[in-house]
């Protein structure tokens, strides 16, 4: 029943599941997708922004000499973590 | 007497919907031209390739390319026609959900052919039936007069904002496809006036974006389907009130069911397309021997005519149904299960029985339809039919 609480019904939404605004997808945060999360040992890091490359999901974030994970979005992959050259970076498994 | 007379020309059922489609000003037609594609994108691209017409013809590499190119262009507004047959609307199946559910109104004519295997591409109705439950109107013509006649319809219908869905309008394989008949065309000028530039109610638009085809899931997926059903059912009224307008402008006498001598009828055959030409010149001479038969041929089976078949029914006392499709395993054809299901509800004792026939382009002869007029007429009076499910033309 928890689906039905709070949204709108067939005669409400516009047809053929179109969004009207753009940009929606921001809205839908992925991170709880995830079973590891990635967490970046900011000692090791070395900036060399190769996690930032191959991040399917655009969730590493630049920081001045170091990176972090916007867990919104990352979904545990662990492609960072297999990219690093530096072994900065572990996956932890995640509890809720 | 008719009172409008327009040109007639001679035309194959595929050149008919390529005519049909030449003056409804289309502008994109995505089409694969191989076997089993039929003369109507041929036709066609003649027009183009002559210049008589501005469409945008894309050849793509498949079926299931044609259809994903149809959507793509339906989807900035555009009007789409492509044409398909047998193993090619197969191929499409995928492409088809997703064209209804995209809500584009594109026009498809579908020349109805076999499936493999064995490979075949002679008429019946098992490509178009394998894809019933797609979500597109689906319109049969008789011959290629009312092919035309629909074509020109359909594309008011799909566009219509209480419906957009896409139409398929369908004809029989060969007997309809490639048999040259005089055919009553329209002024383009008469066509343009009865069929407007299409007014999207949603377009892809750069400079007012929107997204198309996001994902969709549990919470609202349910949603969306329930709004094509609501089209569907929105529908009926839509092609009634097109029929009308098409009634008047070419004086025919379109809606959602034909019937033919049903007035006073005790039985009646059912059947879909180029079949009913056939039943109907058999009722005839059956009528002059003083047997009271009738035909009853759903023009639209998507959405179902259910208030209109009963309608037609409700005085029968037998009806026997004519599927030109096998659903196997299932407990008759696609045209009786609707049937039946719709006299169930309503509380109906009128005796039915079905009978498969013309797989693979298997000949229905006026012989075999007199046979199945005369096991209704001896229920009729014996109140028993004896075989609820049969095969008609099928060696032992």
């Amino acid at each position: 029943m928890s689906e039905s609480e709070n949204k709108l019904g067939w005669r409400s939404i516009p047809i053929a599941g179109i969004l009207l605004e753009p940009g929606s997808s921001l809205k839908y945060k992925t991170g709880d997708w995830r079973a590891f999360r990635p967490v970046i040992d900011v000692e090791k890091c070395v900036n060399c922004l190769l996690c930032w490359i191959y991040c399917p999901d655009g969730a590493i974030i630049r920081l001045e000499n170091h990176v972090a994970v916007n867990y919104d979005y990352c979904k545990g992959c662990g492609i960072c973590k297999t990219e690093c050259p530096a072994g900065a970076i572990k996956m932890v498994e995640e509890e809720r | 007497m008719k009172q409008v007379m327009g040109k007639i020309i001679g035309l194959t059922g595929d050149e008919a919907i390529a005519y049909a489609v030449k003056q409804c000003n289309v502008d994109v037609v995505a089409a694969y031209p191989i076997t089993p594609q039929t003369i109507i994108v041929e036709a066609f691209s003649e027009y183009v390739h002559n210049g008589e017409v501005d469409t945008e013809f894309i050849c793509v590499e498949s079926e299931h390319s044609a259809m994903s190119a149809c959507i793509g262009a339906s989807l900035t507004g555009a009007r789409v026609f492509t044409a398909t047959a047998s193993q090619g609307l197969a191929l499409m199946h995928e492409m088809l959900y997703i064209a209804s559910g995209l809500r584009c109104p594109i026009v498809m004519g579908v020349v109805n052919r076999a499936l493999s295997a064995p490979i075949n591409i002679h008429g019946d109705h098992s490509d178009m039936m394998g894809s019933r439950d797609c979500g597109w109107i689906q319109i049969y013509a008789e011959n290629a007069q009312e092919a035309y006649d629909w074509v020109i319809q359909a594309f008011k219908i799909a566009e219509d904002h209480d419906v957009l869905l896409p139409v398929t309008v369908c004809i029989d394989a060969f007997i309809l496809s490639h048999s040259m008949e005089g055919v009553e065309v329209r002024e383009d000028e008469e066509v343009s006036k009865f069929l407007p530039v299409r007014k999207p109610s949603f377009k892809l638009d750069p400079d007012k974006p929107i997204t198309v085809g996001a994902l969709c899931l549990t919470d609202y997926y349910f949603e969306v389907k329930r709004q094509q059903v609501d089209a569907m059912e929105r529908a009926p009224s839509v092609i009634k009130r097109v029929t009308k307008e098409y009634n008047a402008l070419a004086d025919r006498s379109y809606g959602l069911i034909e019937t033919y001598n049903m007035e006073d009828a005790d039985v009646a055959i059912m059947c879909l397309g180029s079949t009913a030409g056939t039943a109907k010149a058999v009722a005839r001479k059956l009528r002059d021997e003083g047997k009271k038969v009738g035909v009853i041929k759903p023009w639209v089976y998507r959405p179902f005519p259910t208030e209109d078949v009963l309608e037609a029914v409700k005085d029968l006392k037998v009806l026997a149904v004519l599927d030109r499709a096998c659903s196997f395993g299932a407990p008759y054809g696609a045209l009786c299960s609707d049937v039946l299901s719709i006299l169930y509800t309503e509380g109906s004792d009128l005796l039915v029985f079905n009978g498969v026939y013309g797989l693979g382009g298997r000949d229905i002869t006026p012989f075999d339809v007199e046979a199945v007029f005369n096991e209704a007429l001896e229920a009729a009076e014996t109140g028993v039919v004896k075989e609820r499910f049969k095969f008609i033309g099928v060696r032992e």
